[in-house]
């Protein structure tokens, strides 16, 4: 045991070690509020759809040698978002075919982009990384993190003052435009929100792994727990434990960060169902 | 001065109309029943009437905007983890304007409408555990809290036994008899003519529009096969 601490104080010394661990509790936090409501409104799927258009812009970013690549994925996932949120309501182009052809879609050109594009020698090192985040958290710079601590502020501080509308526009948008609110606006800025933890989430468990950060936590707590807030509020403790504890093992036994974080999420997720079976019968 | 004057309305989707010229009113106090055969269009004109949809022409004005507003339950709320008293509560969001959070005076106001509504023993109790009669008291009590004036009922008692769907009926009549305006969309017209003032009958190709007894002699009443109603009454 003196043997481990001692370890996770040495590597604690490293600054970018404590970066890695801030930016991913915070990025776990930002994400498992969203996961409620977009399990609840059926949306699980969006998260996992804008992970590949954000791999994809960001394959289009390095091919361009942009300085900063979430310059262009930030935005592009932004629009990506409010346009998928957009044609679910419309009943011509269905949301889920919709989401399947933007995802794969983006996958597939963002491929193809990097390798006929190739700056560097290891494509499917940098593809790898891309896709299960392996090392990029590692290697933030301060700048990433205080950006990624601003807009995490930013985003907590939303999401209270909205909460009781984010309630409302989950449990019944119809009852909220009825009563002459504007069920678009919110809707809106759930999806900014979600576009951008997305984009910050890439840098710690990649794009293929995102939307598992933000289903997990929230469908672990709606399996045991009654009301709203209760679940909210679990499903950030879940994700906070989960990915501080996911990185410290990483850490310790040298796995990749996003999958471990991934699989403790599973684990919990497990636990939390069994409970809820045995005390709902 | 009516709480709700529509004139000339046509309504459908995508420029095409599906019924044309529906013209009504309603009093303060007063219930109307929108009535009609499935795929008529009455669920069209109830999404034109709160705005979910534009209307093709014609013009629909409100005295007061937000409507208590009773949906047909959907999918998302089956599973849904929220305790009666977050969404009764959830109900007085148009009186928030921009504060953040409810105060003393939105939670007095879900409390009264539990109590009114006999659910206020079921306060903590999980929304998705409850019965259907108690689900639609639930949100029969946000509606209230939405509005006191006016609620908007869309098919409230569909899925409901029978026993539910009479104590449900009683409820909306004394509702309706303390002064709250009703309007009513159902395809049980025997069960809506006890106590409805108004009726509004989509058809296929016409829309009728006044009083019960009026409606009674005419020809959209036998066509949904109410006149043996009527006999039996008279």
């Amino acid at each position: 045991m003196q043997e481990i601490m001692g370890k996770l104080m040495y590597y604690f010394s490293f600054s970018f070690v404590r970066y890695a661990i801030i930016v991913g509790v915070i990025i776990a936090l930002c994400a498992s509020l969203l996961g409620v409501t977009l399990v609840l409104k059926r949306y699980s799927f969006i998260g996992d759809g804008l992970s590949h258009v954000a791999f994809g812009a960001m394959a289009v970013a390095s091919v361009l040698k942009l300085a900063d690549v979430s310059l262009l994925t930030l935005p592009v996932t932004v629009i990506t978002a409010i346009f998928l949120l957009r044609v679910g309501q419309n009943t011509k182009i269905k949301g889920d075919a919709a989401i399947a052809m933007l995802s794969v879609g983006a996958l597939a050109i963002g491929y193809l982009l990097m390798n006929v594009f190739s700056t560097s020698a290891n494509i499917s090192g940098d593809v790898c990384s891309t896709l299960f985040g392996s090392v990029s958290i590692l290697t933030l710079t301060e700048f990433e993190v205080n950006l990624c601590v601003v807009l995490s502020i930013i985003m907590l501080i939303t999401f209270v003052l909205l909460y009781n509308r984010i309630f409302a526009v989950t449990f019944d948008e119809n009852f909220l435009r009825a009563t002459g609110q504007s069920a678009n606006r919110y809707n809106l800025v759930i999806a900014i929100m979600i576009a951008v933890v997305i984009v910050m989430g890439m840098n710690l468990v990649g794009s293929l792994l995102i939307s598992a950060l933000i289903i997990f936590p929230a469908l672990s707590a709606m399996s045991v727990l009654q009301n709203f807030k209760a679940v909210v509020i679990c499903s950030a403790l879940i994700s906070v434990f989960c990915a501080f504890t996911g990185i410290v093992i990483s850490i310790l036994l040298s796995t990749p960060v996003g999958s471990t974080i991934v699989a403790c999420d599973i684990i919990v997720f497990l636990v939390f169902y069994i409970i809820g079976k045995i005390v709902r019968g | 001065m009516s709480l709700i004057n529509v004139e000339k309305l046509s309504i459908g989707y995508e420029g095409k109309a599906v019924v044309e010229d529906i013209s009504f009113s309603v009093e303060e106090g007063d219930s109307l029943c929108i009535v009609g055969e499935n795929g008529a269009g009455k669920s069209t004109l109830v999404k034109t009437l709160l705005g979910l949809q534009k209307p093709i022409s014609g013009i629909i004005s409100f005295e007061e905007k937000g409507i208590g507003y009773l949906p047909q339950q959907t999918i998302i709320q089956k599973d849904f983890p929220a305790s009666v008293k977050e969404v009764v509560l959830s109900g007085n969001i148009s009186h928030l304007g921009f504060r953040p959070f409810y105060g003393p005076k939105e939670k007095k106001r879900a409390k009264e409408n539990m109590e009114r509504l006999g659910i206020s023993h079921l306060e903590r109790e999980c929304y998705r555990n409850l019965s259907g009669g108690q689900q639609q008291r639930v949100l029969l009590a946000r509606a209230l809290c939405a509005s006191d004036r006016i609620l908007f009922l869309d098919e409230p008692v569909s899925g409901l036994d029978p026993n539910v769907t009479a104590d449900f009926y009683e409820l909306i009549k004394e509702l309706n008899n303390s002064g709250i305006t009703i309007i009513m969309v159902s395809h049980d017209l025997n069960a809506v003519l006890h106590f409805t003032k108004h009726i509004l009958h989509i058809g296929k190709d016409e829309v009728f529009y006044g009083n019960v007894r009026d409606y009674l002699d005419s020809k959209f009443a036998k066509e949904l096969g109410v006149s043996k109603y009527k006999e039996e009454n008279s």
